[in-house]
This record gives C-alpha cells, sequence and structure tokens, in this order.
C-alpha cells in the first residue's frame, strides 16, 4: 500500500500522480459507501423479509404498549423490627391538567360526588405548580368503596380524571422519626433534572416519588429499587388487554437502624415540650441509639403533598420545626468542652494532674477580667476538681497556655469543627475557630486578626465555638472508647428484599488518637466524678451504674460584665442547658450529647434527661414521661 | 423562444448541475410525501417544510453561484468566527434542554455548531490545499488539531451527535489528503486499544448508557424504547410497505420523534424495502454524483471539500437510517433532505450548492 504514500521529498510536482491517488482515495471511500449501503439494505431485508412475520404480528396486535411496573419501595425498622417507614396501597382521584380544559370548574363538579376539602384544593394547587401539565396529579387519596362506586357511574363525565391504585408512603411513628427518617415528596421538576444528569431518570419512568430529605433521600438509590417493565397489548382504545412478557420490577432494598425506637420514645418525651436535640451513640461502633431533634414535624404530611398552610406554619413557627437540630444546629459546647481541653493539656504537656492553680474567681488578661460562675472562686483547684467542679478560672490560664492553634489542632482531631460524615444530609461543619479560620472569615484586616484574649474564653467552650450537637456526642463517644473514633452512622445493615442479602454498613476505625492510656484514664476518673459529686451527682443519685459526664451552658447573648439572672432574661435569650455522658464507666455501651434550649444550666435541664436515657438503656427502666427540671442542682 | 428569456433562463441555471438537483428534488418530494403521512396529515406542517426546501433551494442556488476559490479566501474568517462564536457559547450559552448550546445575539439566537458544519471541512480542506506541495505528518497533525478543538467544544455541550458528524466530515478532509496508511492503521489500533482504559475511567451510569446504546433492550422504557418502535415499524412494513396513511406504528402513536430523526420509521412502515430500495438508489445518486464531481474538480482545495460534502452527506443518511433500523445508537441526526426542520435542510442543501458550484466553475479556472 505505500505506492500511495505522498512523498514530499520529490521536488517536481506530479500533478497526474496526485490526481491519481486522491482518485484512488476516492474510490476507496466509495467502495466503503457502497459496502455500507449493502449492510443496510441486508438489514432492511432481514427485518421486512426475513423477520416480516414475526414484527407484523407485533404492529397488528399492536398496539404493544410498553408500561413501567413500579417497584415497592423498601421499608425502614429498627434495630428490633420496629416498623418507622412502611408503604400502602389506596385508590387515588387524578387529574391531568393538560386533558381538562377548566380544573376549578372540574374540581367543583367531583365535589359534588366525592368530598374534596379546601385542603386537599389547596395542596392541589401546590402540586400543579411544581409539575409539568400531563402529569396525573391526585386531587384527593384514600377514596372510600362508596366514592370509589359513585365516581365510577358518573366517569364519562369527567375526560382527563381516572381513580388509580397506588403505593403510599407511611410513617406510623410520626413526629417522633421526623428527622431521621425524613420523608419523601412528589418527584418535581426540578429531581427530574438531577435524575437525568445521572441518567437514572429512566427508572423512575412511572414513580411518583422520591426521597426529599432524612435517610429517604440519603439512601434513595437502595430504597427504590429497579422499575419493572410489562409490554402489555392494548385495544384501539388503548386498554390493556393482555400481557406479552414482563420484567418483574425488582423491590427496594429495606433499611435496619441502630436505632431503637423505644429509646427514641423514651429521649422524645423526655424532652416534653422543650426544644433541643439528643445524639445518643455506642462507643465501640459509632452506631447512633437515638437522634432526636425537638420539635419535629408530620413527615405523613409531605407525603401526598403538603398543602400550603401547613407548609407556612412548618416554615415561620419560631420553634423552627424543620431544623435537624442535631446535625444542622450549632451551638457553644460551654463547660462540656473542658474534659476535652484537660485532654488537650495531658495530651501536649502543659499540664500535669496533679498541678493545682489558686482560684481567687476571675482570671485577668490584657486588662480584661474573665469571671468565674462561683463568686470568690473555687480555692485550690487541680484537674479533677477543674472537671467535677467546672472551674472557669482553670480554663481561662489553660487556654492561654495552649494558644488558639494547639487548641484547634486537638479538637479538629476529635472531630469538631468537620462533618462526622453520618449517613443522613444536611449536616454542617459549625466553627472551629483558629487563626487560619479567622482570616477566612472576615474580610477586614482588623477583623483577621486573632487576639490572644480571643483566646481565653475559647477555653470554656464559649467565643466562636459552635459545634453540632452530633460532633459533640462524637467526640464524647471517642472520649469514651479510649480515643478510637468511629464514623456515626444511622443505618445497620440494607437488606435486599427477595436475595435477603444484607450489607453491613461497617463500623471502621476512622481514627485512633494517639493518647496515653493514664491520661485517658484521668479524665474520664474526673468524669465520673462529675457524675458522683459533682456539678450533676443530684441528677445521678442512687444509679445502680456508674457513668461519667460533664455539664455545660451555652450563653445565647453575650452580657457585659453583668452577672447572668435568668428571671430578668427573655425565654429566648436563656443559656441553652448542655450535657455530655456516657456509662457504664467501665466499659461504656453508650455516650450522648444532649442540648436543651433556653433552659439555662445544665445540671438543671440536660442532666435529668441523660439520666432517663440511661436508665432505660442499661436497667430497662422506662419512665417515658417529660423530665422535670432540677431546681436545686447547682447552677454552674 | 425569445432569445432574453432563454438569457434570463440561462442566468438562473447556469451553475445548476441538473443530476444532483434532480435527485434532491426527489428526496424533498419524498419527505413532503411522508411529512404529510408523519404529521396526521397536518396541511400547514407540510407546506411549512415545503417552505423551508424553497429557502435551502435557494441557498443552493446562491452557493452554486460562488466560484469555489471565493470560498477559498472565505475558509479562514469563517472557520476563525466560528470558533469564537463556541467558545461565546461555552462561556455565554443558553442552556435549553439541558445542553448549552445556542448563543443569543440581540433579537436572535445561534447555534454556532451549525456553522462548524461547513466551515471545518472548509478549513481543512484550506490548510491542506496551502501546504499541497510538502505535505508532511506535521500537517496532518495540525490538520487534525483543527479539527479537534471545534468538535471537543461542540462535544461539550454536549451535543455529541453534531460533534460525531463534524469529526467525520474532518476526517474525510484528511483521509482525501492523503495520510497515510501506516498512520491511519496505527491510530484504529491505538483507538481500539484505548477503549478498555477509556472504559475503566467511564463513571457508572455513563456506562449503562453505552451498553443501552448497544442493547435498546436493556432500557426498553428509556432510550430503547425509540428503537424498539421503529424496528417493529420497519419489519411490520414487509416488502411493499402498509400503504401510504396506513402506517399503524405511525398512527397510533407509537413512533417517536416520528416527523424528524425518526421520519424513516414512517416511510419504512408505509412504503416496505422496495421504497427503502428506492430511497437508498436516490441517496447513491446524490453521493455518486458528488464523488463523480469531486473526481474531476481542477484544485486540491475543490477535491477536498467536494469529497467531505459528498461523504458527509453519506454519513448523514447511514447514520440516520442505521439508527431507526437499529444497528447504530439513537443519536440526533436527521435524514437529509427528507426530515422536518429548516435548519439541517439549510446545511445541506449549502454543502449540494458548493458541489455545484465545483462542477460548474471548472472551466473558468482551467482556462
Amino acid at each position: 500500500m505505500s505506492d500511495f504514500d505522498m512523498n514530499p521529498g520529490v521536488e517536481m510536482r506530479d500533478a497526474e500522480l496526485e490526481l491519481h491517488h486522491f482518485r484512488v482515495r476516492l474510490g476507496i471511500a466509495s467502495t466503503f459507501v457502497l459496502v455500507m449501503f449493502g449492510l443496510l439494505f441486508a438489514r432492511f431485508f432481514y427485518l421486512q423479509i426475513v423477520m416480516h412475520d414475526h414484527y407484523h404480528t407485533l404492529a397488528e396486535a399492536n398496539r404493544i404498549s410498553i408500561l413501567p411496573i413500579v417497584p415497592n419501595r423498601g421499608i425502614i425498622v429498627d434495630r428490633n423490627g420496629v416498623v418507622l417507614a412502611t408503604n400502602y396501597s389506596a385508590y387515588t382521584l387524578e387529574i391531568t391538567p393538560s386533558k381538562v380544559d377548566s380544573l376549578e370548574a372540574t374540581i367543583d363538579e367531583i365535589a359534588t360526588l366525592v368530598e374534596i376539602t379546601p385542603r386537599d384544593r389547596r395542596r392541589f394547587k401546590k402540586l400543579l405548580e411544581e409539575s409539568k401539565r400531563f402529569e396525573s396529579l391526585p386531587i384527593r387519596t384514600r377514596l372510600s368503596d362508596e366514592e370509589i362506586a359513585r365516581f365510577a357511574a358518573n366517569r364519562y363525565r369527567f375526560p382527563g380524571v381516572d381513580v388509580r391504585a397506588r403505593l403510599f408512603r407511611s410513617y406510623p411513628q410520626g413526629e417522633l422519626f421526623s428527622h431521621v427518617i425524613g420523608h419523601i415528596g412528589r418527584v418535581n421538576v426540578k429531581d427530574l433534572e438531577k435524575l437525568d444528569a445521572e441518567g437514572r431518570s429512566s427508572n423512575y419512568r412511572g414513580t411518583d416519588y422520591i426521597g426529599k430529605t432524612g435517610l429517604e433521600y440519603t439512601y434513595e438509590d437502595q430504597l427504590h429499587g429497579t422499575t419493572g417493565v410489562e409490554q402489555v397489548e392494548v385495544d384501539s382504545g388503548g386498554r390493556a388487554v393482555r400481557a406479552l412478557s414482563r420484567t418483574s420490577p425488582i423491590s427496594g432494598s429495606n433499611l435496619v437502624l441502630k436505632i431503637d425506637a423505644r429509646l427514641q420514645e423514651v429521649v422524645f418525651n423526655a424532652f416534653g415540650d422543650r426544644r433541643g436535640a439528643l445524639v445518643a451513640i455506642e462507643p465501640e461502633s459509632g452506631g447512633v441509639l437515638a437522634f432526636v431533634s425537638k420539635p419535629g414535624f408530620d413527615p405523613n404530611l409531605f407525603v401526598d403533598g403538603i398543602d400550603q398552610e401547613n407548609w407556612n406554619e412548618l416554615n415561620t413557627s419560631p420553634d423552627k420545626p424543620m431544623v435537624n437540630r442535631a446535625l444542622a444546629g450549632t451551638y457553644p459546647p460551654g463547660s462540656t468542652f473542658k474534659p476535652f481541653m484537660a485532654m488537650a493539656a495531658l495530651t501536649y504537656g502543659k499540664r500535669t494532674p496533679g498541678q493545682t492553680i489558686s482560684d481567687p474567681g476571675f482570671y485577668n488578661f490584657g486588662g480584661h477580667t474573665f469571671r468565674d460562675d462561683k463568686v470568690g472562686g473555687h480555692g485550690s483547684v487541680d484537674m479533677y476538681k477543674s472537671i467535677v467542679a467546672s472551674c472557669d478560672t482553670y480554663y481561662y490560664a489553660l487556654a492561654n497556655d495552649l494558644g488558639i492553634d494547639a487548641i484547634s489542632r486537638f479538637m479538629g482531631s476529635l472531630g469538631f469543627g468537620s462533618r462526622t460524615g453520618i449517613d443522613v444530609a444536611g449536616e454542617v461543619e459549625g466553627v472551629l475557630p483558629s487563626q487560619a479560620w479567622k482570616k477566612k472569615r472576615f474580610r477586614k484586616p482588623e477583623q483577621q486578626k486573632w487576639y490572644a484574649g480571643e483566646t481565653i474564653s475559647i477555653g470554656i467552650g464559649q467565643g466562636y465555638n459552635s459545634y453540632t450537637p452530633l460532633q459533640l456526642a462524637a467526640a464524647t463517644a471517642t472520649l469514651a472508647n479510649d480515643g478510637v473514633m468511629f464514623r456515626p452512622h444511622l443505618v445497620n445493615y440494607v437488606e435486599e428484599v427477595h436475595t435477603r442479602q444484607r450489607t453491613s454498613i461497617e463500623p471502621a476505625p476512622i481514627r485512633t488518637l494517639d493518647w496515653k492510656r493514664e491520661h485517658i484514664a484521668t479524665i474520664k476518673n474526673a468524669m465520673v466524678g462529675v457524675n458522683k459529686e459533682g456539678t450533676s451527682a443530684r441528677a445521678f443519685a442512687g444509679a445502680p451504674y456508674s457513668s461519667g459526664g460533664k455539664t455545660g451552658t451555652a450563653q445565647v447573648i453575650g452580657l457585659k460584665g453583668e452577672k447572668y439572672v435568668e428571671s430578668r432574661v427573655a425565654e429566648r435569650f436563656r443559656d441553652h442547658a448542655l450535657f455530655i455522658a456516657y456509662a457504664p464507666a467501665e466499659r461504656p455501651k453508650i455516650a450522648l450529647a444532649v442540648i436543651v434550649e433556653n433552659s439555662g444550666f445544665g445540671a438543671r435541664a440536660a442532666a435529668p434527661i441523660a439520666r432517663q436515657v440511661f436508665d432505660y438503656w442499661l436497667t430497662g427502666k422506662d419512665v417515658s414521661k417529660p423530665v422535670k427540671d432540677d431546681d436545686d442542682a447547682p447552677r454552674y | 423562444m425569445h432569445p432574453g428569456i432563454r438569457r434570463i433562463g440561462r442566468f438562473f441555471t447556469a451553475h445548476l448541475d441538473s443530476p444532483l438537483l434532480g435527485a434532491t428534488l426527489l428526496l424533498m418530494l419524498a419527505g413532503l410525501v411522508v411529512l404529510y403521512s408523519a404529521s396526521n396529515a397536518n396541511l400547514g406542517r407540510t407546506s411549512g417544510q415545503l417552505m423551508n426546501m424553497l429557502v435551502a433551494l435557494g441557498i443552493m442556488w446562491v452557493f452554486a453561484q460562488i466560484p469555489p476559490h471565493y470560498l477559498l479566501r472565505l475558509s479562514v474568517p469563517v472557520y476563525v468566527v466560528g470558533l469564537l462564536l463556541l467558545v461565546a457559547v461555552a462561556l455565554f450559552g443558553e442552556v435549553v434542554n439541558g445542553a448549552r448550546r445556542w448563543l443569543h445575539m440581540g433579537v436572535t439566537r445561534i447555534q454556532p455548531s451549525e456553522i462548524m458544519k461547513i466551515a471545518a471541512p472548509l478549513m481543512l480542506a484550506w490548510y491542506f490545499d496551502r501546504y499541497e506541495a510538502t505535505l508532511k505528518l506535521k500537517n496532518y497533525v495540525v490538520g487534525a488539531v483543527l479539527l479537534l478543538v471545534p468538535v471537543a467544544l461542540i462535544a461539550r455541550q454536549p451535543d455529541l451527535g453534531t460533534a460525531v458528524l463534524i469529526f467525520a466530515s474532518g476526517c474525510y478532509v484528511i483521509f482525501l489528503a492523503g495520510l497515510s496508511w501506516k498512520v491511519i492503521i496505527g491510530l484504529a489500533i491505538a483507538g481500539g486499544a484505548s477503549l478498555p482504559l477509556v472504559w475503566s475511567v467511564l463513571h457508572d451510569y455513563q456506562r449503562q448508557r453505552v451498553l443501552t446504546l448497544l442493547d435498546p433492550s436493556q432500557d426498553p422504557l428509556g432510550a430503547g424504547y425509540h428503537t424498539i418502535q421503529s424496528t417493529i415499524a420497519l419489519g411490520s412494513g414487509g416488502l411493499a410497505g402498509k400503504g401510504w396513511l396506513s402506517g399503524s406504528q405511525t398512527h397510533l402513536d407509537f413512533i417517536p420523534e416520528r416527523t424528524t430523526d425518526f421520519i424513516f420509521a414512517v416511510y419504512s412502515e408505509e412504503f416496505g424495502l422496495i421504497g427503502n430500495g428506492v430511497l437508498l438508489i436516490l441517496f447513491l445518486l446524490v453521493i455518486a454524483r458528488g464523488a463523480a464531481i469531486t473526481a474531476n474538480a481542477p484544485t486540491l482545495f475543490a477535491r477536498l471539500l467536494g469529497g467531505s460534502i459528498t461523504l458527509t452527506f453519506f454519513t448523514y443518511a447511514f447514520v440516520n437510517m442505521g439508527m431507526v433500523a437499529g444497528i447504530l445508537p439513537v443519536v440526533g441526526v436527521p435524514l437529509p433532505l427528507v426530515s422536518y426542520g429548516g435548519t439541517a435542510l439549510v446545511t445541506i442543501c449549502l454543502g449540494l450548492g458548493i458541489l455545484m458550484s465545483i462542477h460548474t466553475h471548472k472551466k473558468l479556472v482551467q482556462t
């Protein structure tokens, strides 16, 4: 073939030869064209002559319609099989807007046969805004047999209106699991775009619902399943006559959680009608045992489309029920930060356990006085006493000795200020203050600079510190587990419905912190002291197990030099109560962080909740009623 | 006949090529006939397409008047403008149906990838013509870059169908310009060998998409639906077809996009294998005439341009019919001169006009 090659070295240009070369190439191309057209003709021959009878039958009967068969969505259960999300079948009355001339008139007309409440109308209107015109949208769900019969008799009057059997999602636990399970909702235009972009839209043909929040959203892929296909023969009117072939759908997988529904309920009830969050974690695996954010909402409202009124109410409520406080709310940790600060001091060699300071009740730095809650001070304070009595002065000085960047490095290794990676969407990072953070956070140069004075209040968990209850719980679990850190996870395993095959969410340690055994023992001993003779001793009096804990109070507003007097402060501006704890102290089975918003001191409002939770989990004692604030608890 | 009238007549027909024009008109006629059926006897749509055809024929006439050496001079500016517009699309383009293809130009919006369909082969033909005497491997590399830049920009929009067509049109120029067989075979082997590598870097869903393209029955609800239904339409058409306006697949709404990309399914169902044979012959007529014109063109520029236009025309027809017949993946390529839609029609007729110009300006150049 090499004779066709151009030889650029030849100086004399032979036009004839070049034309010849070109024509050879063109000839090859023309042959290619003929071969390809021959191939095409052979294909036509195959389809139209050889296979004609086959396709003739298909087209004649044709009326073959390809219908999607929507898979059953996987259900969600707790560790003992208590159902948290399930499906039920019900009849709905649906309107296809593009086939109806006047929607208002049609709905009025329908209302004479089937009850249509104002809420149904509002919900329909909202659905209409989010959907395409040719989609079939429910105006009424859960029709009674009588209503179906009444409508069927009058069906001819309503082109574009149909009764359909559909699967609905139901959340039997209602508000109790709203922030864990989340909810599904109708697939809207935005969801469709996303599915299209990911190449998943054909699996959603016929599917009306998709996970919007919580586990329903995070585990959408597993829960949804694979859409099946049915080829059916339809008559000229489009009604299915018989099925030709069928590929069954594959049901979505079930989720089995680590959470214990009863424990969740104990927590939920313990809060009463106070706002707040509690996350309880199994330290040795990172499995989440309880995950509560109060208040919640009824996820069932969202299933067949929420109406505008309920939507507005949920969104504008000052209690913010739609906010998942456990992973999207951030709070200063207050004094619950102290055990971690003490651990940092030991790890970095800035303090020994026995080293004491003399606490006069305040700490002076750069001309500014930082007060301790206890007027007159705690006297001589070592590390144990600093945690048990929650001495601020000890930590003011410690923070200054450590410096902001060492604090930041240590707390960062415990997961503060970064997402824990829990298997549910919506987690925020919080704020782990450092020089670098401040530089990024602020724009003006004078604001970007870190002042040594700002480090002082970081030591007692105030200042720029801001973490999610989940981060606090995870850090507590890590401490309880002697520095071995697991990724918190809600789902224990995903179970395929047909094969029963289980895919576990493996509890692999994220990292093991380089902590010395005796240092861990010192901190844990002090935390046991807190529950035995310290700030939360009253809450844990008489407990048949030993436990470690730490109280905390997070300031909502900064008070300039005055003493905080609760009765003088409006409810919304009162301090948040915090508590972290684990039990049993010897071999922790549960670690938790709890925050009760605007409830003042941690020992009063938060620690008693933890007691109730531990009692249930470790002894089976089931109180399950709102915990009363312990007004005689120490006020620091 | 009055000599004046004859002169006017000659003015209009001087640069037209009757075999090419004849085959074109027959294909357009077939297009109108099948469109009438495909649109459920919608006269408005059919006459609208007739108007499109008249405009396209006008453009064909205009380009038949332009001597090839004018086009030679326009090659670089047209290519540069086309490239700039593509960059503008990438930066400020309007997103329609998830793809960034359109550019707003004051009152109207344009699709610069359409310009590239002509600009890319023009540019490459110009380039190889310029270095005709001293073509070295280096020149082919430069040619490949000139081609791949716009192709990459269009593929990113994403508009894979158009990118593939423009890539093919440029490859034809490079092939006809005499790229060494050693390199061609080497590239083919390298391309084949790199497939597993490409496969390994694809996302799962991208792989799934490729698999669906290869086997439509894997995704009967999505991309596979078109192919399944169009195959039934073809097969049930049989030898002589079901007759005009009598295709059940067509009229019971089973063929999607049946006036545009899948119009061949309608044609095939109603006119059968015989009709398909006639259509293939008409397409072959256009291609054969194009090849003949190309073979006798006086300059390398004209030869390369003419060859590319002819082979690209073939590619359109082959890819479209192959896709409807279920042997090629579903990509958005219309059946030339038959599918409903003005833009593609204009582009095709413009190319055919250039072919006519090459043929009828031959003597002028040679003297």
